[in-house]
């Protein structure tokens, strides 16, 4: 720092280096510094309308009683505010209508199809996967297999009652042996591919009669009702592998589902096919309910 | 104007410069080009005089094309705006045309037309757009005009503004900015009026339920060209707008534009008769009357060469050719004219110009490609969605199962009603939720499921081909190809 000023008059702070690099003294305005301090001013306004010291266990609340959380509900009660306002009309019509009426107005069920991917998504994708694509030992909710019937009513009656699951053990009076078991196994996987008239299946079929499979499961694999019954002669299978494994051959996961049954409380190792009831876990299930009843009905298999 | 040390044009040191392959000794007007310090004009508010004249005319000719801007957005077309960019609904109304976003590369095309049509315009004539045609000369003029008609010749103008503030000052001044007020607020109200509809926006004003963005639009540009067109004026032209800067760089030897003829016009000077004995100087035909600086809307001196600052107006020329005409000389001491004509060389007729031909023929093929998309713009656009969840599924007959989303574009200003038809395979059996009727301008989504027995599907997937039809107008059909998913 050079202790000779050359510039005495240009207004430096007498901080030189460098022969001639010298700091000046230029402040801003008065009117920018004046706003400036203003700044710092606000902060108290600041400070005691919104939550600022933190405290102890809490902090202060301010005076406004302002809150984030609060501020995000408000957005998003408006947002919901203008989707009843905005589509008032269609969800009257989905409370008051029947679903089968739903189903066969194209602008309800489009309305109906696009509100229901986000619950379809909370509440049904877990298990039966995106688009009802299913999952091992989900059912499968885009194709035509429909256990308990494939109607939009039947499709809701689903989704209010819950559905359970149940067959068995060893066939109907629990009378079949270990080899028979096999047999009828065989014999089933043969109406699939519509083989099981052949003469190597004649055992299993006599087996399939002692076992009274034909009470659920139809006398050719094609049940007559839809009970809960899976349809023996179709492709579409409704458990995959064996607890463990779920590689297990078709013919492996036929054996075990007739050895230990489904749904059976008092067999161990027993198959679950349990969905539960929506109608107290959907909220607003009135209309929710008929909701997804008209998207997994479009999804592909709808009868 | 002759000092001996003035640095003169050296042909060679700079490249690429226009003058490099004329003789610029052939003419005093090309051998002081470029050697003033062309200057920008400082002196405050430029107050020009306004003379009649043949450019004159054809400014207000080209200023009126304008007109449109203002009358535009109450044209009606079928009852509704016949000019209408609807942003919300991503619409384009222009008279029966309805433009969608999809077909929005035409408007690249007009964008490359009119870019070229100012190259071209620029290379014959410089800065036509710029002197004739731009909107803020158009509405410099129209502010200047008012002016003039409120508070008198620019004589009177200056004394005025150089008086302090009175109450008989602001009495004459308040008229003057309430009429460019109101002209700038209608600039900003018709621009906005041309996304909206013009009589609802009028409506909304009034009733003060305008929108934010509204309000803002319509503001903003009222107050840029309250200030602009009223106070920046010329400073605009030589600061802000790089068009300006574009064209001057455009023009080249064979490009005609308003210059003094400094051969004919050098020594300047008053006639005065001579003095017994002493000989009557040789004078050019300048008579330095200073008209064409004191009509130039952008303060510059013509006389010094063509430069930035010129932007072309022909106002000099109207001035002196008056002028001439009084002292009984030949028109055209200011005229237009190109470099090459003063370094003694024929110009080539425009169409024998390379430049010329090259922007007309990309000008000729956007031209083309625009009426060749508006005349075979789809009237129907097909788009399907493949449901990728799952992918396929098989159904209890044995057959796969996929599922579509066909989205129908509504290009028409008729209710299109879109029938899907697949095609692809023999045996294959489709099955659609709806003949969907999609209003104009809309959206319409039919859910389609196609299934094809699985031991006929070899490969995992096939091409299909997803055909809508118009049942209204069975001309309408558009193909989308798809695939069709099977399993491995």
């Amino acid at each position: 720092m050079a202790q000779h000023n050359p510039w005495p008059d240009e207004g430096n702070t007498g901080h030189i280096w460098d022969e001639d690099i010298r700091e000046l003294d230029n402040p801003p305005p008065l009117w920018w510094m004046l706003a400036f301090y203003a700044g710092f001013v606000m902060i108290i306004f600041y400070a005691l309308y919104y939550p600022a010291i933190p405290l102890a266990n809490s902090h202060t609340k301010g005076l406004a009683g302002w809150t984030a959380i609060e501020e995000y509900k408000e957005g998003k009660g408006q947002l919901e505010a203008w989707r009843q306002r905005t589509f008032a009309a269609e969800e009257e019509q989905l409370r008051t209508l029947d679903v089968t009426e739903i189903l066969a107005d194209d602008n309800l069920r489009a309305y109906a199809v696009n509100t229901s991917k986000v619950l379809f998504g909370d509440y049904c994708m877990a298990c039966h996967g995106w688009g009802g694509a299913g999952n091992p030992n989900f059912p499968i909710l885009a194709n035509d297999d429909w256990q308990w019937g494939g109607t939009v009513k039947q499709i809701e009656a689903a989704m209010i009652n819950g559905r359970v699951g149940n067959m068995p053990a060893r066939g109907m009076m629990g009378n079949l042996t270990d080899e028979e078991v096999v047999q009828v196994a065989e014999y089933s996987l043969a109406l699939s591919t519509g083989d099981g008239d052949k003469p190597e299946y004649a055992a299993g079929k006599a087996a399939y009669a002692k076992g009274m499979c034909m009470a659920c499961h139809g006398p050719a694999g094609k049940p007559v009702a839809p009970i809960g019954a899976s349809n023996l002669a179709d492709g579409i299978f409704r458990f995959a592998g064996v607890p463990g494994n779920l590689q297990a051959s078709t013919l492996d996961s036929y054996i075990y589902t007739i050895k230990y049954g489904v749904g059976q409380k008092h067999v161990e190792g027993t198959r679950i096919a349990e969905m539960p009831s929506f109608k107290e876990r959907l909220p607003d299930a009135d209309v929710n309910i008929k909701r997804l009843a008209v998207y997994v009905h479009q999804l592909g298999g709808g009868q | 104007m002759a000092d001996p040390n003035k640095e003169i044009y050296r042909p060679k040191i700079h490249t690429g410069s226009v003058l490099d392959d004329v003789d610029v000794k052939a003419s005093r007007t090309l051998d002081d080009i470029g050697v003033e310090i062309l200057p920008l004009h400082t002196g405050g508010t430029v107050h020009a005089k306004r003379t009649g004249g043949k450019f004159r005319t054809f400014k207000w000719l080209a200023a009126s094309f304008w007109i449109i801007l203002f009358i535009g957005p109450y044209m009606r077309w079928d009852g509704s705006q016949a000019i209408l960019w609807d942003l919300a609904n991503r619409q384009f109304h222009i008279f029966s045309l309805t433009i969608l976003p999809q077909d929005i590369w035409m408007l690249a095309m007009i964008l490359l037309f009119f870019a070229l049509l100012l190259a071209a315009s620029t290379a014959i004539a410089g800065r036509v757009w710029c002197g004739y045609f731009c909107f803020h000369t158009v509405w410099v003029d129209v502010f200047t005009w008012i002016e003039e008609k409120i508070e008198g010749r620019p004589a009177k103008r200056i004394k005025l503004d150089a008086e302090p503030m009175s109450f008989s000052k602001f009495k004459i001044k308040l008229p003057k900015h309430l009429a460019w007020i109101a002209i700038a607020f209608m600039t900003g109200f018709s621009f906005v009026a041309y996304f909206t509809d013009a009589f609802q926006l009028w409506e909304r004003m009034l009733s003060f339920q305008l929108g934010s963005v509204e309000l803002a639009v319509i503001g903003v540009l009222a107050v840029l060209t309250y200030l602009t067109a009223g106070f920046m004026r010329e400073q605009v032209c030589m600061g802000f707008c790089p068009y300006s800067r574009i064209q001057g760089a455009m023009t080249d030897t064979e490009t005609v534009m308003p210059t003094y003829d400094r051969d004919r016009g050098e020594p300047r000077g008053r006639a005065k008769r001579p003095k017994p004995g002493e000989e009557a100087p040789v004078l050019g035909d300048c008579i330095d009357c200073r008209m064409c600086v004191d009509v130039c809307p952008t303060g510059v001196d013509i006389r010094l060469g063509q430069q930035f600052g010129c932007i072309t107006c022909g106002l000099c020329i109207d001035a002196c050719d008056e002028i001439m005409e009084k002292v009984k000389k030949p028109k055209g001491l200011i005229r237009y004219a190109a470099i090459n004509e003063f370094a003694g060389k024929a110009l080539p007729p425009i169409w024998r110009r390379p430049r010329v031909i090259v922007y007309s023929s990309i000008m000729a093929i956007a031209a083309a490609a625009m009426i060749w998309g508006l005349s075979n713009m789809a009237p129907m656009d097909v788009t399907v969605l493949k449901d990728r969840s799952p992918l396929f599924v098989q159904m209890s007959d044995g057959t796969i199962q996929n599922k579509y989303e066909v989205k129908v574009v509504n290009k028409t200003n008729e209710v299109i009603r879109a029938q899907v038809e697949v095609f692809g395979h023999d045996n294959l059996v489709y099955i659609a939720d709806r003949v969907a009727d999609v209003a104009p301008g809309t959206v319409g989504t039919i859910s389609l499921l196609v299934r094809i027995p699985r031991s006929e599907v070899g490969t995992d997937s096939l091409p299909i081909d997803i055909v809508v039809t118009d049942q209204a107008n069975p001309q309408v059909v558009d193909r989308y190809r798809s695939v069709f998913h099977a399993p491995k």
